[in-house]
């Protein structure tokens, strides 16, 4: 799969939900094209049967009783870096549209 | 000698035979910061109330009781501001909760006091991505202290920190240490929590100690490591006391040279400090090995697809909406999310989102994620084979001495390849120390530090901490 050729910046980063300037688009695709190039040699490894690797020291079924109590958050200080917040809530932009 | 250049031993026995107190090295920290921070960087906020009210109320009968630590900024301490050097959470964002490595520093006596500079949300090795200031290496100012953690390496190197907390997802705590001058210890993965460390990279990163002395590492990981049921991924094992084993030497111990990290790439003056660190330690009884380690030619590609991967998933949290700068134009939320992250992320961070996002997305994600999954089952395979002939690895940190601010501009890659020697261990989740190994002249004439990297098996923290130490000892 050649990455230089579909990879485009613009896109991506609207999967990401980052609005970038058409200079930032220009510069990054360079520069990610770069590094995109430098990232294929990995694909003439050899790969066969082997097992990915999510985490160097897995551990599986870490299971604990659904209640600590020290683990919670008080409201006031979960609301004190709201950026915008009423009745002891957060305040969004409306997420869905009634019409 | 100033309170806050000595080690936290040299400190602790000062304290508990009642010559000092707790609050004389407080103020001496803090009358460092004063005279240092307009010229180094090293911290980005300190509470001087706050840290004089705890020194005075220090419990000196605990191990750390009365010493102060400086904070990278991106571990939350309860009250304290946390803004992993981004103009997101400048001014935004107060922690309300304590990280383990935090909350089991508080048990041990200790002081949390300054929150010290770092590349934004970790994403670099110079700490020039800091969104907020410039940090400067105390050895020569018109160079970088390394990074991400490069104001706890700063802060500690120029006497304005006893020790530190940073941490270490691709170098960065082993990387700034090497710079600046002082001890830099990462973990194997699961030793530390990573509860209260905003995350860049889940499966990488770790919290390690910067220091003055191999001691005082040892004694700030015997502090922080343990279980934690908050961190799912902190392994159910026992500490244990890593000083004990400090100062049984280096016979017999088989210390493995592999041939990749002392290749063409590496400056002359710096492999001439490693070797005769290396033939320091045979002479003391070490048996040295030579090694052969093909995968770490991939290591900086394979680093390079998953920790972006995983920070382009972890950094989704920051959309404005729950903590962090929000920037709402009234067009609707998914605008808001675009908006804010766009002002308040740099370019590094916003680079790495987007590689992260483009590697894990539909059509793309087997070819290069998964695959670089697989490559690093390689990687982590062939140091458990090198494990089986040596008990540990030595080798540099970096390809060369710190560089000179501003030098790598527009071009990320030439930053990334100087990850070579300290990335292999995060992917393999083994651990690994940055100890002083003398310094090297720069054009100027000022010497620039070398730090000499020992890379040991997963948990096996007192081997390398031993090695670590007879070096200190003997150079």
């Amino acid at each position: 799969m050649s990455a230089s050729t579909d990879f485009k910046v613009g896109y991506v980063a609207s999967l990401a939900r980052l609005d970038i300037t058409p200079e930032e688009a220009e510069r990054f695709q360079g520069q990610l094209d770069g590094i995109l190039s430098y990232i294929e040699a990995l694909q003439s490894i050899d790969v066969d049967g082997i097992e990915p690797t999510a985490h160097p020291a897995p551990v599986l079924d870490r299971l604990r009783e659904d209640h600590d109590p020290a683990f919670s958050i008080e409201q006031a200080a979960f609301l004190q870096n709201a950026p915008d917040q009423a009745l002891h809530q957060l305040r969004v932009p409306k997420v869905i549209d009634p019409s | 000698m100033s309170l806050a250049t000595q080690s936290i031993t040299a400190l602790r026995q000062q304290l508990t035979a009642g010559e000092i107190t707790s609050r004389d090295i407080v103020e001496s920290v803090a009358a460092a910061i004063e005279s240092t921070n307009n010229s180094i960087g090293a911290y980005l906020s300190h509470d001087l109330d706050r840290a004089l009210a705890a020194a005075d109320a220090a419990d000196l009968s605990l191990p750390l009781g009365g010493i102060p630590i400086a904070m990278k900024d991106n571990i939350n301490v309860q009250g304290e501001p946390c803004t992993c050097g981004s103009k997101f959470l400048q001014n935004a964002y107060l922690s309300p909760y304590d990280a383990t490595a935090s909350r089991k520093l508080k048990e041990s006596g200790a002081i949390l006091f300054g929150r010290t500079n770092m590349d934004e949300f970790a994403m670099g090795s110079s700490t020039e991505n800091s969104a907020l200031q410039i940090t400067r290496n105390p050895h020569d100012l018109d160079r970088i202290p390394g990074g991400s953690s490069g104001g706890s390496a700063a802060a500690v190197a120029g006497g304005s920190a006893v020790a530190a907390l940073g941490s270490d997802t691709g170098g960065s705590v082993r990387q700034p240490a090497s710079h600046c001058g002082v001890v830099g210890l990462k973990p194997s993965y699961g030793r530390v929590s990573r509860y209260g460390l905003v995350a860049f990279a889940s499966s990488l990163d770790q919290i390690g100690p910067l220091t003055n002395s191999v001691e005082d590492a040892a004694l700030l990981l015997e502090a922080i490591a343990g279980p934690d049921p908050r961190d799912s991924t902190c392994l159910d094992q026992p500490v244990p006391n890593y000083r004990d084993s400090l100062k049984k030497g280096v016979k017999g111990t088989r210390i493995g040279l592999p041939a990749e990290y002392f290749g063409a790439g590496l400056d002359p003056a710096v492999r001439e400090r490693i070797e005769s660190a290396a033939k320091a330690l045979e002479a003391q009884g070490a048996e040295l090995v030579e090694l052969s380690l093909p995968f770490t030619q991939h290591a900086v590609a394979t680093y390079y697809i998953i920790a972006p991967a995983e920070a382009s998933s972890n950094l989704s949290r920051f959309d404005g909406i729950r903590y962090g700068n929000r920037v709402d134009n009234g067009t609707g939320i998914v605008d808001l999310y675009g908006t804010s992250r766009a002002a308040g992320f740099g370019a590094e961070v916003k680079r790495r989102i987007i590689l992260g996002t483009y590697v894990l997305s539909s059509g793309y994600y087997d070819a290069y994620y998964t695959r670089a999954q697989k490559v690093r089952t390689l990687i982590q395979q062939e140091f458990q084979s090198a494990f089986q002939k040596v008990d540990a690895i030595l080798a540099p940190v970096s390809p060369s001495p710190a560089r000179k601010i501003g030098e790598a501009k527009g071009d990320p890659l030439k930053d990334y390849l100087a990850d070579i020697y300290t990335i292999s261990a995060n992917l393999a989740g083994v651990c690994a120390i940055s100890v002083p190994a003398g310094t090297v002249p720069a054009d100027n004439g000022k010497q620039l530090p070398v730090g000499l990297q020992l890379i040991g098996p997963h948990l096996a923290e007192e081997t390398i901490l031993r090695i670590a130490q007879t070096w200190e000892d003997i150079r």
